[in-house]
């Protein structure tokens, strides 16, 4: 599913988080938006989920064409992994992925055979089988990652948004799950958006690229693109290129 | 009162004669100002042989003021606990103006004497007040009945369940209830999933102490009570009833079971802190992260 982006602003108690942001994914594209802290790349990620609403000045969000900008992030399910994954440790692994299957209304709600099948499909596709019964507590960082992800692709969403996936990792683990994400996006074709304000994870893993600073995009191109012609000194600045 | 509260473990550097000297001070006050007259309650209580303790219960009013009690208690606690949630959830979970102002409004019986929130009920409901006419003409009661007991102990435990639960939604966040959501969770299958499993022991802690208070209560009941005897007395009201007429052994032996229930309510709170803190330090720091400069949420 495509998404577009068209003039977002965003006030926050009278702080600009977002100013006139435009922007574009193509279907099956992987996007990273990178910035550094405050530039408001959550905050559009937020805004694309439905988790905030942008302001009221006409700025529109579409997913394949539609209009959603007022559509709650229920309505829109699209999948969100939170960058402390904010699994639900009172569940087990297993009831946390089977979580949006069971909140469904009876006539559309898979039946347990149906879920714990899923599951099952699910731990294998994130490369963690048999670990249904136990409790995110019981996970290293890794593993919670990809339970999360695992849960966010339970209720098959069209789209993929990733806040800071890597954030709380170290960097071993970083690095393999890294490599991780950019073949599982390339097995499923899911549009995916990533916020990252590492520059190496957003060069290396994404299609795509948009740097944010202040609310406003300063520059979005293929990583190639953007390395070879860094649109403004501030790009060159965060990119450390003005140094060579 | 504060809820959750947290011991300091930092090293102590003081000189130790002070140190122990404190501590010598602090167990003797306590000693003898909370605990000797919890231990007279019940010397008092058995002081004439544990014949007149039991025969205090086979009193019919004494009786009756019990079963009062316990239905104040049974209409006013689960009301707060429902109000309580609810003021939590508005302040936690949303922006507003008068948000910090609504807040302190919620503390407002713990600052005022109990006294006075008897006697404004007894100006709006009672028979010169202000609704007193209306209500007499549609043959409701509300002062010196049951409805005006239970308003006036609504108005005293009003704060407990929200205190409580305030600084303890306000901690967690709300990561889980928005991951619920964008799973597809509707707003109260996101309540009863996620977000009372996660307040479970603080809300039981709340109800707990919401409902020592309601039972206890004898200010703001007291004013609106009118004290009718095997109407209107609650056991705290009854209790000063035997005591101002000379029955000390049936009023110590009644006020045993009110200090009964005020020790079962301390040992269920130093547990369910246990419970609420092992529980908390994990979760904790996790969450502040959000907060955290150096990650990007504005």
């Amino acid at each position: 599913m495509s998404i577009r982006v068209e003039n977002i602003s965003k006030v926050f108690e009278r702080f600009p988080a977002l100013n006139g942001v435009s922007l574009e994914v193509k279907e099956g594209d992987l996007l990273a938006l990178l910035g550094p802290s405050g530039s408001g790349k959550t905050t559009l990620l937020r805004i694309i989920a439905g988790l905030e609403f942008p302001g009221r000045d006409g700025g529109k969000i579409f997913l394949d064409g539609r209009d959603v900008t007022w559509d709650s992030a229920y309505a829109r399910r699209a999948g969100f992994v939170f960058q402390h994954y904010a699994l639900f440790n009172h569940m087990t692994v297993g009831e946390n992925i089977a979580f949006g299957l069971r909140v469904r209304p009876k006539k559309t709600r898979p039946s347990e055979q149906e879920i714990q099948k899923k599951i099952h499909k699910l731990l294998a596709m994130v490369q963690l089988p048999g670990l249904e019964k136990r409790f995110p507590t019981q996970l290293s960082g890794g593993q919670r990652q990809r339970i999360a992800l695992a849960r966010a692709l339970a209720v098959e969403p069209k789209i993929l948004l990733l806040d800071e996936p890597f954030g709380a990792l170290d960097a071993k683990v970083r690095k393999d799950l890294r490599k991780w994400l950019r073949e599982f996006h390339d097995r499923t074709g899911l549009t995916t958006i990533f916020v990252t304000h590492d520059q190496d994870e957003a060069f290396e893993l994404a299609d795509h690229v948009v740097i944010l600073h202040e609310g406003k995009i300063q520059q979005s191109g293929t990583p190639k693109e953007i390395q070879s012609r860094p649109a403004n000194p501030f790009v060159s600045d965060f990119l450390g290129l003005s140094k060579n | 009162m504060s809820a959750f509260s947290i011991t300091s473990h930092t090293p102590n550097h003081d000189p130790k004669p002070i140190v122990y000297a404190l501590t010598v001070i602090a167990f003797l006050s306590v000693g003898f100002l909370l605990l000797l007259p919890l231990v007279a309650v019940f010397a008092e209580a058995f002081s004439k042989g544990p014949a007149v303790y039991f025969e205090t219960f086979r009193d019919p009013v004494t009786q009756n003021s019990i079963f009062l009690t316990l239905r104040v208690a049974a209409l006013a606690v689960p009301l707060n606990t429902i109000f309580g949630v609810a003021a939590a959830w508005a302040v936690t979970r949303f922006t507003f103006p008068g948000r910090r102002f609504l807040i302190s409004l919620i503390e407002l019986p713990l600052w005022v004497s109990p006294v006075i929130g008897g006697m404004v009920y007894t100006i709006i409901f009672g028979l010169q007040g202000w609704l007193g006419g209306w209500l007499e003409e549609h043959n409701i009661q509300v002062i010196f009945a049951y409805p005006g007991l239970v308003l006036a102990t609504i108005f005293v435990t009003f704060p407990f369940v929200a205190r409580v639960l305030i600084p303890l939604m306000e901690s967690l966040g709300q990561a889980e209830e928005e991951a619920a959501v964008t799973l597809g969770a509707r707003g109260w299958q996101v309540f009863w999933r996620i977000t009372v499993p996660r307040i479970k022991m603080g809300l039981l802690y709340g109800i707990i102490l919401c409902n020592a208070r309601a039972m206890g209560e004898f200010g703001a009941v007291s004013v609106v009570s009118g004290h009718i005897r095997n109407q209107t007395c609650t056991m705290p009201l009854q209790i000063e009833i035997l005591h101002s007429e000379y029955q000390f052994a049936h009023a110590f032996a009644l006020a045993s079971v009110l200090s009964l229930l005020g020790i079962v309510t301390l040992m269920l709170k130093v547990y369910l802190e246990g419970q609420t803190t092992q529980r908390l330090p994990a979760e904790v720091p996790e969450r502040r992260r959000h907060r955290d400069p150096a990650t990007p949420n504005p």
